[in-house]
């Protein structure tokens, strides 16, 4: 029953030469080979002896552009945590130039594990009208923590393109968990009740990946030694990536730096409210 | 039973409310002439040992009666309906002068854009309200109705007002508030899980709140865009 | 054709049967067996939809707490007993469907079509006796497809039983994505089954009607069905066709009803509703055939105004082809159009109408004999005048602005629906039932089952046009959200409670019927003394029902008749002093 979209896809695609449907029947077939393989990992294949760290920061040049203010004046209860007024959280720098909010994780470089078990439930809060956090890692098949705080009703409409769709609500103070079946950066998670409300989750299938947080700084574990190609990901410029190198016991820096002028790698366009008149183009329409 | 409408505070709400009036009578009385003479003929006409029914099979004048009489009715009613409605959802007959917004309907929100103190929609002193309508009394107001997504309804149960929110269609919608107050803006077509919480607020300021109140909402937003 | 050949056909059907269990229960071409066959499933849904009602008016009556006995439903419906608004959405589609494509629509058409018409015509089987077993084992898949569309990822169709694009189209939308697709898939696959019985019902009436059963010697069941039946032929192929083209925009990314793609969500609601509106016909219809045939059965008097009974019929079945555009007053449809639409919908009112007053002119000065099946027939009457009158309320196209969409709307299908159509069921199960199981349903429980049913029915639905009237939306999860309705909280309380009650009584009506199959008192050939065909058969009639075929000397309602001593006279009795049929009784083709 649940594979019946992707035959039927593939079924019409063959019938009607309709290409549509090939990604997404790439999708099941994955998710049993990808869950295997975190299943069948063994903290032993990474010599804890052995390992190292990449920490560094991201630092942004330029004038960042100020939060749109969100008006909450319809959520009493949202508007009342943030007695200051809430602004949206595209770009966050704190006085010394350290922007938050980018997600750092090693793209090429690493033998394909295995690599130790995820651990934990990492909690995506929904709090006075906002996410929290805006950004978050994730690793394939690990369980996601959804938690509304607000006891008012939010929609979780998360809008991946390689992993199933889900958009599902919690009316009620309450939690409930999620899973992504395979690595996608980054996933776009939308409340429709309050369309201000957008995080994003990276789904990576190794544990080596971090957020950057409010002074810009990041720091990612117990790295095997190797060179690597980390990228990093921010939602309105774009994605940089770096070649570092790291060795036994040993801290590789890694600087990254933002600038104004990158806007135009946008994952959402400039100078206009995020939510207010445009899904991001096809997401919603999603073609199948 | 309270067979009576909720208060109404548009101009054109009265007419609506008068046709609700005139068939509720309509149908009152029919409702209990039929029901009345049902039960009369169980009561009157059930069974006793020894009688027989009788044996007519039907009468071609008190068919054309029956026939014709409803009929009339209902084209009397119809042809009363047809005046209001007309006024009320004919876009060529939406008064002059009317205040221009334009509310963007999307899961589970309504989005109101505002002209700003020029008048003019599309303008950089434009700004939106998320689930507030706010409106001058004795005014009329022209709303262009769109959807971003799935189909709404814009519905202001106390202005007489009902309008799907299609996608790929901008639908004119017109009220004139009598009285200042707040009054209630809902979503009348479901539209997805969120659907019950699809609402928002009607603010009816008098025409000097009214203006105020944009031009230093449309203040505020120019210099938050600066 | 030659009826001719029927006689002998006749005649030969009438021997033992002798075919093992699955060829004579299961796998049967025997319209009788197909007729019970539906009437089981269809109850079992009908059942199944009330049980989603009442969840439904759990939550609304007591939003967010946890259903009595919810703890056994799935975290993705209800987690930790309390119901989640898509589960809600998915109540409400799957309540509308049920009820309206798998309990009522067979109900009406499944069984009683298949049922009744061979035996009030005179013939021994329906036309087609193996696309009539298609029929039913195409409808079964497509209920089990429905069914299972509940326990897959995303749950059931969540985007009411009127499906409007794009919700039911993206499943970004809904947050359902197999759900709906099932819901097409099994809509279409039903749709199939539905048109394998119409061919047949038509057909059958047409060719197999016994020598002397003139058009206007049908019983009015059968002229119900047989107009309900052109109804389904015609109507069933538009909303196969609107189906397929929703499920391509679904599974392979067209876009007929998606503006971004180039296609118009309206295009949807005037496809739907050129079926739906007819479809509200087919449900309608055929519960007002039987209620005329109990009426005049307990009157002991003949119909009045038959002839004026099949005009009205074929009246509302043309006038139902062009109403269509009622359902979208609001729709963004050019006014003018709704003009148009209103003066149809209003004229539609008078054949209801008409066919009100013939049935009160026909109890007028009648016997009337309060059975059971009498009075869910009088109840039926009674419901329909309070489900039409409100049709009017929405026909008239200001009046519509303010209660389209609201509770009024509920209120008004229920009183059409439950109020017509369900009591009409329940009247023809208990009249029928000897018929079909050679027992009679127990009278005691029948009266309580039917005054329960009466008073919880009222009270439920009837203060719905109130909610509607204080501008209650429909498919709304909670409607303490919405200042303007808080007041009215209570009421949608006392809904619930007489909802719940209501619910409570149908077990009743499942205990009458489990019971009587089996326990009943044994039914003599003809006990309603009804001057029908089926009547004069033994209860249940044999497989091929007549061992000679029966020829008709009059019209089926000679009730009271001075004629006969009797307050009946049979179809097929020969009249005094006239032992053979004369040829030119003999239905011309």
């Amino acid at each position: 029953m649940l594979e019946l979209r992707d035959s039927v896809v593939v079924l019409s695609a063959g019938l009607l030469l309709v290409g549509c449907g090939a990604g997404d029947s790439a999708g099941g077939g994955g998710e049993a080979a990808a869950a295997g393989e975190e299943t069948a990992a063994a903290a032993a294949a990474v010599d804890p002896t052995t390992v190292g760290t990449i920490s560094g920061r991201i630092a942004f040049e330029g004038t960042p552009p100020a939060g749109t203010p969100i008006d909450m004046s319809e959520e009493p209860t949202c508007a009342a945590k943030h007695p200051g007024g809430a602004r949206t959280e595209e770009v966050v720098v704190d006085g010394s130039g350290g922007l938050k909010n980018v997600f750092v994780y090693i793209k090429e470089g690493l033998s394909g594990g295995p690599y130790p078990p995820p651990a934990g439930s990492p909690v995506l809060d929904q709090n006075g009208c906002l996410y929290e956090p805006h950004v978050l890692g994730l690793r394939v098949g690990q369980s996601l923590t959804i938690r509304n705080s607000d006891g008012l009703l939010h929609n979780i409409n998360a809008k991946p393109t390689a992993n199933r769709t889900f958009n599902i609500s919690q009316p009620t103070k309450m939690e409930t968990t999620r899973s992504f079946a395979v690595p996608e950066v980054m996933i776009p998670v939308e409340c429709d009740v309050h369309g201000w409300m957008r995080a994003y989750i990276g789904v990576v299938d190794h544990p080596y990946f971090a957020v950057s947080a409010a002074d810009g700084t990041f720091q990612i574990a117990n790295v095997p030694p190797g060179t690597y190609t980390i990228e990093t990901w921010h939602e309105r410029y774009g994605t940089q990536t770096v070649q570092v190198t790291v060795a036994a016991q040993q801290t590789a820096d890694v600087q990254v730096t933002y600038r104004e002028q990158m806007a135009q790698n946008a994952v959402v366009p400039l100078g206009q409210p995020i939510h207010l008149h445009d899904h991001p183009a096809g997401a919603a329409a999603g073609g199948r | 039973m309270n067979w009576s409408l909720p208060e109404n505070v548009s101009t054109f709400g009265a007419q609506v409310d008068s046709i609700y009036y005139l068939i509720l009578g309509i149908t009152a009385v029919i409702f209990f002439a039929v029901e009345a003479l049902l039960v009369y003929f169980i009561i009157r006409y059930r069974h006793r040992e020894g009688r027989k029914a009788a044996h007519i099979h039907g009468n071609t004048r008190a068919e054309v009666i029956w026939t014709l009489i409803p009929f009339l009715i209902v084209l009397f009613l119809a042809f009363r309906s047809r005046a209001v409605w007309m006024e009320v959802k004919d876009p060529a007959r939406v008064p002059p002068g009317a205040l221009e917004l334009r509310v963007a309907a999307k899961q589970f929100e309504w989005n109101v854009t505002y002209p700003g103190p020029d008048e003019r929609l599309g303008t950089a002193d434009d700004f939106v309200r998320r689930g507030q309508l706010r409106i001058p009394v004795n005014r009329p107001v022209r709303v262009t109705l769109a959807s971003e997504d799935v189909i709404h309804s814009f519905f202001l149960p106390e202005f007489r007002v009902k309008q799907d929110a299609v996608p790929g269609m901008e639908i004119p919608v017109w009220f004139q508030a009598t009285r200042t107050g707040e009054f209630t803006l809902g979503c009348a077509e479901l539209c997805g899980l969120g659907h019950y919480r699809m609402r928002g607020t009607v603010t009816v300021y008098t025409a000097e709140e009214f203006d105020a109140w944009q031009r230093e909402q449309s203040r505020a937003g120019l210099a938050a865009a600066n | 054709m030659s009826t001719m050949a029927i006689p002998q056909a006749g005649a030969h059907a009438v021997h033992r049967d002798e075919r093992p269990f699955i060829r004579k229960y299961i796998f049967s071409t025997d319209h009788k067996i197909i007729g019970i066959q539906f009437l089981l499933m269809s109850l079992l849904f009908l059942l199944v939809g009330g049980l989603l009602a009442l969840t439904m008016r759990w939550q609304l009556a007591w939003p967010g707490r946890p259903i009595p006995g919810g703890a056994i439903l799935p975290d993705t419906m209800a987690p930790d007993g309390i119901m989640l608004p898509e589960f809600y959405n998915s109540l409400v589609t799957m309540h509308g469907t049920f009820m309206i494509f798998f309990a009522i629509m067979p109900l009406l058409v499944g069984v009683f079509a298949n049922y009744l018409i061979p035996l009030q015509i005179g013939a021994p089987d329906m036309a087609f006796p193996r696309l009539n077993m298609m029929s039913f084992w195409t409808a079964v898949p497509a209920g089990i497809l429905m069914i299972a569309s509940f326990f897959v990822e995303g749950g059931a169709a969540a985007a009411g039983w009127t499906s409007y694009a794009p919700l039911s189209a993206v499943p970004e939308y809904s947050g359902v994505s197999t759900g709906q697709e099932l819901w097409c898939l099994s809509l279409i696959i039903l749709g199939f089954s539905s048109l394998m019985g119409a061919v047949n019902y038509i057909t059958t009436v047409v060719n197999m009607r016994a020598p002397g059963m003139t058009w206007f010697r049908l019983p009015l069941p059968v002229w119900a069905l047989f107009i309900t039946a052109i109804l389904v032929l015609l109507a069933i192929p538009i909303l196969t066709g609107a189906l397929i083209l929703l499920f391509f925009d679904q599974v392979l990314g067209t876009g007929f009803y998606l503006p971004e793609r180039g296609g118009q969500p309206l295009l949807w609601q005037h496809l739907f509703w050129f079926f739906g509106h007819p479809e509200v016909y087919i449900l309608i219809l055929p519960a007002m055939g039987m209620a005329s045939e109990i009426i005049a059965n307990g009157a002991r008097k003949p119909v009045f105004g038959y002839h004026a009974m099949v005009i009205a019929i074929c009246a509302i079945a043309f006038l139902g082809w062009i109403v269509w555009g009622h359902h979208m007053f609001q729709s963004g449809m050019n006014p003018m159009l709704g003009s148009t639409f209103m003066v149809t919908t209003m004229i539609i009112a008078v054949p209801s109408a008409i066919k009100t007053f013939n049935w009160l002119a026909t109890l007028w000065r009648g016997d009337i004999h309060l059975t059971v099946p009498m009075l869910h027939a009088l109840a039926f009457v009674a419901m329909f005048v309070i489900g039409g009158l409100s049709g009017v309320f929405m026909a008239s196209t200001p009046v519509d602005i303010y209660i389209h969409d609201t509770y009024f709307i509920v209120a008004h299908i229920h009183y059409v629906l439950f109020g017509g159509s369900l009591f009409s069921i329940f009247g023809a199960i208990t009249y029928w039932f000897p018929k079909m199981f050679g027992r009679m349903m127990h009278v005691g429980l029948g009266k309580v089952h039917f005054f329960l049913t009466f008073i919880f029915y009222n009270l439920t639905f009837f203060p719905m046009h109130q909610l509607g009237l204080g501008g209650m939306m429909r498919r709304l999860y909670d409607p303490t959200q919405y200042a303007h309705l808080q007041p009215l909280q209570e009421l949608n309380q006392f809904v619930t409670i007489n909802a719940l009650l209501l619910g409570a009584a149908q077990l009743l009506f499942v205990a009458n019927f489990v019971w009587s199959m089996f326990r009943g008192k044994r039914a003599e050939m003809n006990p309603w003394r009804a001057n029908s065909l089926e009547w004069s058969v033994p209860s249940p009639p044999p497989h091929g029902n007549f061992a000679v075929t029966p020829i008709v000397y009059r019209g089926p309602y000679e009730y009271s008749s001075p004629e006969s001593d009797e307050d009946y006279l049979p179809q097929d009795r020969p009249p005094a002093g006239r032992p053979a049929p004369a040829p030119d009784l003999v239905p011309a083709h």
